[in-house]
């Protein structure tokens, strides 16, 4: 049992690593869904812009995560711009799920009846109160599913970024599966430390299932 | 109940030479319709004559082409003063004078009874939360549906849902409201329980523009009936002469039909 004692005296290693691991996911998750909304509010318009966003959200689609971090942290320093781990690596998440969100998000508008709009603009609704109010209420409502699937492959992306350095759950597992060589200990440790997450959210998911169903939409 | 903001002597809704093609197919010719303060109008026309278009086109849910439309003597869809269309913002404050039932209801289907009620009161003109309730909770009241604040439409009927749908247009207090076919989705048994909500209205002295198919209805409620045949107006005419004495050989065939 002696590999466990060392486990529990590297306590603090896997904390801290946990509470970077909850913090780069909530900040990042909570920005690219934002993020994602206003991209498909951009998207509503026919315009040039919302052109050119379509296909940065496909590019963003094609692109392995891990190569797009990469490229902010060690391909950008090339052009003259210097981020700190923490930095490049929100910004990686946040960039490539909002993309992501979007996506999910659009899909779901391009399918939904039209009737909804047409009477809010009829009552008098500007663009962004009917797109805040009507619109994407029911986009949030009718994609929990998808948008839950997102959290966990985001929840699953933040494990990358120890390859950036950033001190995380998983370079933390690493940290101490090097020192004190017990690799599948610590990284057992962490596997259940992923799997309670998931399960949270999950659960969270299944109560905001309700919302929906009270409502009469689809999913229960 | 209605608050008429603009003079009583200016139309509720004024037409001018308004056309409208969709690609190569002209599908309004020169409407011309003014229509009264207080006044209901029914608009008759077999399917494809273009009703809904001309509907559409008042409150500018379709852009007219040609012509001239006028809410409460305001000019809709284009400012007049700058020389330009409308933006987003000036189209959206006319569009809160016209109110709009819809064949098919379109509840918003995430939000309440009673929400649906305050939503635009509330998200377009700013009304205070507390004062938009008070309104909802009247005017559910007044279309039969004092009980059913917290239901959400799905479990509603579709006569219900399309009260909840005039109380909703009702809220903003419109200089006018458009109805497009407001029985057509409905059960027969359904169709006298929101026609005898619209009676009421008319009676109470709200301006309204009806795209029916409900004869009786037009005959006894209208000031005005419409008819228009592939996107012409072809008769025009209070109810007792529309229907004894028709002008014209196609509205008498039609209504040889619908008889
Ligand atoms: N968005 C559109 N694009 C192209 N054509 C359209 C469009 N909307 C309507 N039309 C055409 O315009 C004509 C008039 O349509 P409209 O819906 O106004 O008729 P209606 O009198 O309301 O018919 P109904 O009784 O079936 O509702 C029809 O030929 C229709 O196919
Ligand atoms: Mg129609």
């Amino acid at each position: 049992m002696t590999e466990w004692s060392i486990l529990w005296d590297a306590r603090e290693i896997f904390f801290n690593g946990l509470i970077a691991t909850l913090g780069l996911f909530s900040l990042s998750i909570i920005c690219a869904f934002v993020l994602g909304c206003v991209l498909v509010y951009q998207l509503e318009d026919d315009s040039v812009l919302s052109k050119a966003l379509r296909l940065l959200i496909n590019l963003m689609r094609t692109l392995p995560f891990l190569i797009l971090a990469y490229l902010l942290y060690y391909g950008l320093p090339q052009l003259g711009l210097r981020m700190s781990a923490w930095t490049a690596g929100l910004l990686a998440l946040i960039v490539y799920h909002a993309a992501y969100f979007a996506e999910i998000l659009r899909g779901c508008r391009l399918i939904m009846p039209e009737g909804y709009v047409e009477a809010a603009k009829a009552h008098g609704f500007t663009p962004l109160r009917l797109y805040l109010r009507i619109v994407l209420p029911q986009l949030v409502i009718k994609t929990r599913p998808l948008l839950g699937n997102q959290l966990i492959i985001a929840l699953k992306d933040t494990a990358f970024l120890t390859i950036i350095t950033l001190q995380e759950l998983t370079a933390a597992a690493n940290s101490v599966q090097s020192t004190y060589f017990i690799p599948t200990q610590a990284f057992v440790v962490v596997i259940v430390l992923y799997w309670l997450i998931s399960i949270c959210l999950e659960l969270a998911l299944k109560r905001a299932a309700r919302f929906g169903a009270k409502r009469g939409f689809d999913y229960v | 109940m209605s608050e008429y903001t603009s003079p009583a002597n200016v139309p509720a809704v004024s037409i001018k030479r308004m056309s409208k093609s969709f690609g190569d197919i002209e599908v309004l010719r020169d409407i011309d319709l003014v229509v009264n303060k207080g006044e209901v109008v029914s608009v008759l026309g077999s399917s494809g004559s273009g009703k809904s278009t001309m509907l559409r086109c008042i409150n500018w849910l379709e852009e007219p082409d040609r012509g001239t439309i006028h809410i409460a003597g305001q000019r809709i869809g284009i400012n007049e003063q700058a020389g330009r269309k409308m933006n987003n913002k000036e189209l959206a404050t006319l569009r809160a004078k016209t109110g709009m039932v819809f064949q098919g209801f379109n509840l918003w289907p995430h939000l309440s009874v009673i929400q649906n009620v305050m939503e635009a009161p509330i998200y377009v003109k700013g009304m205070p939360k507390e004062q938009a309730r008070v309104i909802a909770i009247e005017l559910l009241e007044k279309v039969g549906l004092a009980d059913k604040h917290d239901a959400f439409p799905f479990t509603l009927s579709g006569g219900q849902k399309q009260r909840v749908a005039i109380a909703r247009a009702l809220a903003m207090s419109p200089e006018v409201i458009l109805f497009d076919e407001p029985t057509s989705a409905l059960d027969p048994e359904r169709v006298g329980e929101v026609l005898t909500v619209m009676k009421n209205l008319s009676k109470e002295g709200y301006t309204m523009i009806v795209v029916t198919h409900e004869m009786e209805f037009a005959r006894a409620v209208s000031d005005q009936v419409v008819f228009l045949e592939k996107g012409l107006i072809i008769e025009k005419a209070p109810p007792a002469k529309f229907f004894s004495n028709p002008e014209t050989e196609r509205v008498r065939k039609f209504l040889e039909i619908s008889a």
